[in-house]
């Protein structure tokens, strides 16, 4: 939490008039002592224009990456080969769409509207994780994307419950708590498919093939080539490089790789006593650039599908805004009936 | 999610067979409709809603399967004629609007229904008196959207208008008797029509006119009678595990 000083500071509106140079300067300070204080910046606080950006477009990105990552997913929920593993794939959806909800408020506490941002998404103007232009081909890569992709998040999101910007430190707690759930999901049906029949274990076998470099590519450039990595480290929005959280990322999998008695493909990698770290192989960056620019296997298609949801709920969003303005006048009587109705079945559930 | 502990796949037919399977086949079937719609509702809030109503529809298909034998056995391998759920719950979601009309008409039926059974001393009340307090949102949720499709736009009235038309004939087999539930349909015909009408007025619209079932089908899917897009949804659904005889999941 600010102290209280610095909470009056950095609080423009609550300010008299006074010397507007002479009051950025205090607030910059304000800001930059409450940032090295480890102290969390909340949406009325100043904060400078670039780290709003920067968050903003972080967010923005996260947010669009948790409901186009939906669709990967979703298109396993019709075919889930038994009840149970249907319903927990559901939940993980919808918890998905739940973390795309948080963000985007997150977002809004930066004064950044969801439907601005949906536009954004929508005319490819911000981007979402590129991991999801990638297809899932078998009932497998549902659990590769949970043990992988989910792991991979987890592994750059438990940093950010401790990022300096306070509505999405709380956020990532949250989203953090069932990402790691989804992540042992995952996990437990690999680990059903590789000890399943030869067909299931081969099947978990060719899923985490082509799941494993996408996922190291979930960490972003090599730290040397990443542009926004040193603002956003100095401002507490970024805790660790993408370099040193790959490491982590690879050195956590290594063991559960054995033990789910499946194999990473990558011949490099091995144990380098020395480093006290897996060393493993290089990336294609080549593909990585590719993805990003467009030319992954699905980018048109998720970007494609997510317009076309839009549009063809478009009618149902101009319904819902126009009942409502319809209804403003009535809302004492309406809201009190609709109470009313409620309290009934409320009683007539419990009878 | 509460895991149900399955039943021994051999089990001596109990007399609630039928009724398990009925109510258990329309919550299976419509649970996977609506979980068709993941990704592609018109509104974030929406995708959580309709996830949340089918994951509902899941877990009560699950407790009612298995009173009937092997939850996945009955779900992925039965043929299309062994299914006895309404023909109601197997149709294609279509727009926004068919999608709530289904489920304005669902809903309703299946609150009416649990409310009934929970008040019971049978094989289903406590089932029903957990159920109930779901589906009471899962109605609650219809209700609203059919209140701002019906009073919202011009193209929303009439697209809600074309949905509970279309949707009407499917609407009388739901009171055609279950056996091995001792129900007053007659009772709950009328509560729905009076529950439903009454929506639909708030709604501006219309109660639609017409036969409440088709001329050649009444009480059809409880007998196993299925419309073409039922065959069409069943073999996704049992597509992958079928494939794997024997292999657990």
């Amino acid at each position: 939490m600010a102290t209280a000083a610095h909470r009056i500071a950095r609080t423009p509106e609550e300010d008299g008039p006074a010397d507007e140079a002479a009051l950025a300067v205090a607030y910059e300070a304000a800001f930059d002592a409450a940032v090295a204080a480890d102290e969390r910046i909340e949406p009325r606080d100043w904060m400078p224009d670039a780290y709003r950006a920067t968050l903003v477009r972080q967010i923005a990105q996260h947010a669009h990456s948790e409901i186009i990552g939906m669709q990967p997913e979703a298109n396993w929920i019709t075919r889930a080969p038994s009840l149970r593993r249907k319903a927990i794939l559901m939940a993980k959806v919808q918890d998905e769409a739940g973390h795309g909800l948080y963000l985007y408020s997150a977002a809004e506490t930066l004064g950044t509207s969801r439907d601005e941002l949906l536009d954004k998404l929508h005319s490819g103007r911000q981007k979402y994780s590129s991991i999801f232009n990638y297809p899932t081909l078998t009932w497998a890569d549902v659990g590769a994307i949970g043990w992988l992709v989910d792991g991979a998040a987890i592994t750059n999101q438990v940093p950010l419950c401790r990022c300096s910007y306070g509505p999405y430190a709380r956020a990532m707690v949250r989203i953090c708590k069932e990402e790691s759930f989804h992540q042992r999901q995952g996990y437990e049906l690999l680990l059903t498919l590789s000890r399943g029949t030869p067909e299931q274990h081969e099947m978990a076998q060719d899923a985490v093939n082509r799941w494993w470099w996408p996922s190291l590519m979930m960490f972003g450039p090599p730290d040397d080539q990443s542009q926004h990595s040193a603002q956003s480290m100095t401002w507490k929005i970024k805790r660790h490089s993408n370099d040193e959280l790959r490491q982590r990322f690879v050195d956590i999998c290594v063991p559960q790789a054995e033990t789910l008695g499946l194999t990473l493909p990558d011949p490099d990698l091995r144990w380098n006593e020395e480093r006290g770290h897996h060393d493993f192989g290089e990336i294609d960056w080549t593909e990585f650039r590719e993805v990003l620019k467009g030319n992954g296997p699905c980018n048109e298609q998720r970007i494609t599908q997510r317009r076309r949801a839009h549009d063809e709920g478009a009618w149902v969003r101009e319904a819902a805004a126009a009942y409502a303005e319809k209804h403003t006048s009535k809302d004492t009587v309406q809201n009190g009936a609709t109470r009313a109705n409620n309290g009934a079945k409320d009683g007539e559930a419990a009878a | 999610m509460t895991e149900t502990t399955k039943p021994p796949k051999a089990r001596e037919p109990v007399p609630h067979t039928a009724a398990a399977l009925a109510l258990g086949d329309d919550a299976l079937v419509l649970s996977h409709r609506l979980g068709e719609w993941a990704g592609h509702a018109p509104v974030l809030e929406e995708d959580v809603a309709l996830a949340n109503i089918a994951l509902d529809l899941l877990g009560q298909a699950r407790v009612l399967l298995s009173m009937a034998g092997d939850e996945d056995e009955l779900a992925y391998l039965r043929e299309e004629r062994a299914f006895r759920n309404l023909q109601l719950v197997e149709q294609p979601n279509g727009d926004f609007a068919h999608t709530i009309a289904r489920q304005l008409y669902f809903s309703t039926y299946q609150r009416l229904l649990y409310a009934h059974l929970a008040a019971g001393d049978g094989e289903f009340a406590g089932l029903a008196a957990k159920a109930v307090k779901e589906v009471s949102y899962h109605q609650d949720h219809a209700e609203q959207w059919t209140l701002r499709l019906g009073d919202g736009t011009d193209v929303s009235h009439e697209r809600m208008r074309r949905a509970c038309q279309a949707l009407w004939r499917f609407t009388g087999e739901m009171f055609q008797p279950v056996e091995g539930l001792d129900v007053d349909w007659e009772g709950i015909r009328a509560a729905w029509l009076e529950s439903v009408s009454a929506v639909l007025r708030r709604a501006t619209l219309d109660v639609p006119e017409g036969p409440q079932s088709g001329a050649w089908s009444a009480g059809a899917g409880r007998q196993g009678l299925h419309t073409e897009p039922f065959g069409r949804m069943l073999a996704e659904m049992q597509h992958l595990h079928r494939s794997h005889p024997g292999a657990s999941w």
